[in-house]
């Protein structure tokens, strides 16, 4: 193995371990809450992981930071996911983690930019998040900025409009700066996407609108650091097609976890599964 | 032919944003303005001209104009986003509360052509919905200024406020009011004149209007206080407890009866002050006219609000 490749293994690897705590704090959130959103909380933790361990120029002693990397979560449900993510890169306190969906707690059922440092806007209702990427895009455009701007959204998502006026503004402006990341878990709230209102081709049309598109394994790290790390010279989508309730059996590929909570076995068996 | 037009010296308050734009752009590099295909309707062509790398127009798509003004205030902009009203409202009202009011979103959101300006285009493109829209906004200073100079002062004020603010811009042509001491400050009405026997409450285009139904009701011995409550959010509590005071209210506003002007000033008078109110607009989606027709034809006249304070302190015996 190369040296190379040898360091992309190691960083791959610290990615993957980094993702399998997200998976057990974020369902450990759901259990002890009583709800949220699995499904997508798992299907997102290898790419959050990705993002917050590797990819992203991030301070959170100055989550402001003017030269910051921009990471705007459009999925704004999957919070036991990203807000896992926000804790563990240092954002506030880690122990705050067990406040999730507590009365006055800031960590409500959907991300406040108002109330904790590192949510660069609040989120969810779907379609908002490219829109405001696409902006934060092109202040970064105008300054000649070297921070670099990403968001994800899930696939169902992509039904909103707003995700496709977005679209064609930062194709139009070669948004060099901008990366979307597509949770590609083929399942929406209810059922599939392809049988609801279909994406495909996804690709094609992300190219149709003027961007690079690269398609990932989004469970397999180092994939997804080879495909964020080189932006080209226009807005680039990286399609990662993940498994909804990744890593969980009982929850992998259904639609049905959505939102929920395991039982207290269900909960155990999930750990040990992640465990191994 | 109405007062307003008969006045000599009307003006469009687009003008007076846009030239008050391009000035602060011109001293402040984080002045940027987004549109939606309006740069035109916006009068912003000077200002696409001197600045065209800060002028971003992101076509017919008014989720993402404002979506594209959150994000650039998060880059550090200050992002003034102009479009018809009636679209910047209603398109993206959702945006407007997560992404700006809920984010605290450093944006100033310029609804142009507001009310029934578009009069002839239908109800689809009068905006007289906005304000009860809006309102209700936590985070969002909401402003509607009176003419050419408040325009100017409103739009300066948002510059300087760190925080979500909606700008309510007529094209209607409005004459400049007359102000002994010109003083604009945000969340303060302006007492255009002192009156102790019904009190005038409008803001917008409307105030000219009210103040010249104060006059008419003076040469009936009815002294009228007149106030311009240009900021609804915040809402100047006091002068309307003022107001209140005298005994009767009525209310003129360019919008819907329901929710507006009227609305929150009942708010503040049926739990702090009651009395006698009317409160006049427009009752719903109205019949195809001219804005002027349409605002004579709803009794949004200086005649209509003299008579609807006169009929008021009838009913006061």
């Amino acid at each position: 193995m190369s040296e190379a490749s040898q360091r992309l293994e190691n960083r791959a690897a610290r990615v993957a371990e980094r993702a399998n705590w997200i998976r057990r704090s974020a369902l450990k959130m759901t259990f002890d809450a009583g709800q949220g959103h699995p499904g997508g909380d798992l299907s997102a933790a290898d790419i959050l992981a990705a993002l917050y361990f590797d990819i992203l120029r991030h301070d959170p002693a100055r989550p402001d930071a003017p030269d910051r990397d921009r990471f705007v979560m459009s999925k704004g449900h999957c919070t036991g996911a990203f807000y896992s993510v926000l804790a563990a890169a240092g954002f506030f306190p880690q122990a705050e983690l067990s406040t999730y969906l507590q009365p006055l707690s800031r960590l409500n059922g959907h991300p406040s930019r108002a109330a904790l440092p590192g949510v660069e806007t609040s989120t969810g209702p779907l379609g908002h998040g490219l829109p405001v990427a696409v902006g934060i895009a092109i202040a970064g455009q105008i300054d000649a900025a070297g921070y670099r701007v990403f968001v994800l959204t899930g696939d169902g998502e992509l039904q909103e409009g707003s995700c496709w006026e977005a679209a064609m503004t930062a194709g139009h402006r070669k948004l060099d700066n901008l990366t979307l990341i597509v949770d590609r878990n083929r399942l929406q709230q209810g059922a599939l996407t392809e049988d609801t209102v279909a994406l495909a081709p996804l690709a094609d049309k992300w190219r149709a609108f003027g961007w690079d598109v690269v398609e990932v394994d989004g469970h397999d790290p180092a994939a997804l650091l080879a495909a964020l790390e080189h932006p080209g010279s226009r807005p680039l989508c990286v399609i990662a097609a993940t498994i909804k309730g990744k890593g969980v059996s009982y929850m992998e590929n259904q639609a049905g976890w959505h939102h929920g909570c395991p039982t207290p076995d269900q909960y155990a068996q999930a750990l040990r599964e992640l465990a191994a | 032919m109405s007062e307003a037009a008969s006045t000599a010296g009307l003006f469009d308050c687009r003008d007076a944003y846009a030239q008050t734009l391009l000035a602060l752009a011109e001293s402040d590099p984080r002045i940027v303005a987004v549109v939606n295909d309006s740069v035109g309707s916006s009068k912003l062509n000077g200002f696409r001209t001197r600045f065209p790398e800060r002028l971003i127009n992101v076509g017919i798509a008014e989720q993402t104009l404002v979506g594209v003004g959150a994000g650039l205030a998060n880059g550090g902009k200050i992002p003034f986003v102009s479009g018809a009203a009636c679209f910047l409202t209603a398109r993206a009202l959702e945006q407007i509360k997560a992404d700006i009011a809920y984010s605290r979103a450093n944006v100033k959101l310029c609804g142009i052509s507001s009310g029934v300006a578009y009069g002839e285009l239908g109800p689809t493109h009068h905006s007289i919905e906005d304000l009860a829209w809006l309102r209700p906004m936590a985070n969002l200073t909401v402003i509607v200024p009176s003419d050419p100079w408040e325009t100017a002062e409103a739009i300066k004020a948002a510059a300087a406020l760190d925080g979500p603010v909606f700008v309510r811009i007529s094209r209607m042509p409005t004459p400049a009011l007359e102000r002994a001491t010109p003083r604009f400050e945000i969340g303060k009405a302006e007492i255009l004149r002192t009156g102790h026997d019904v009190a005038l409450i409008a803001n917008g285009v409307m105030v000219h209007r009210a103040l010249v139904a104060a006059e008419a009701l003076a040469r009936d011995g009815i002294e009228a206080r007149v106030v311009n409550l240009s900021t609804l959010t915040p809402l100047d509590e006091s002068a309307i407890l003022e107001a209140a005071a005298t005994g009767a209210i009525v209310t003129v506003e360019e919008h819907s009866v329901r929710g507006g002007l009227g609305g929150a000033v009942a708010e503040v008078v049926a739990t702090r002050a009651p009395c006698p109110m009317r409160i006049l607009g427009f009752p719903g989606f109205l019949p195809t006219g001219s804005a002027e027709w349409l605002m004579e034809h709803h009794g949004l006249t200086a005649d209509g609000i003299a008579q609807a304070a006169r009929g008021l302190l009838a009913g006061r015996g």
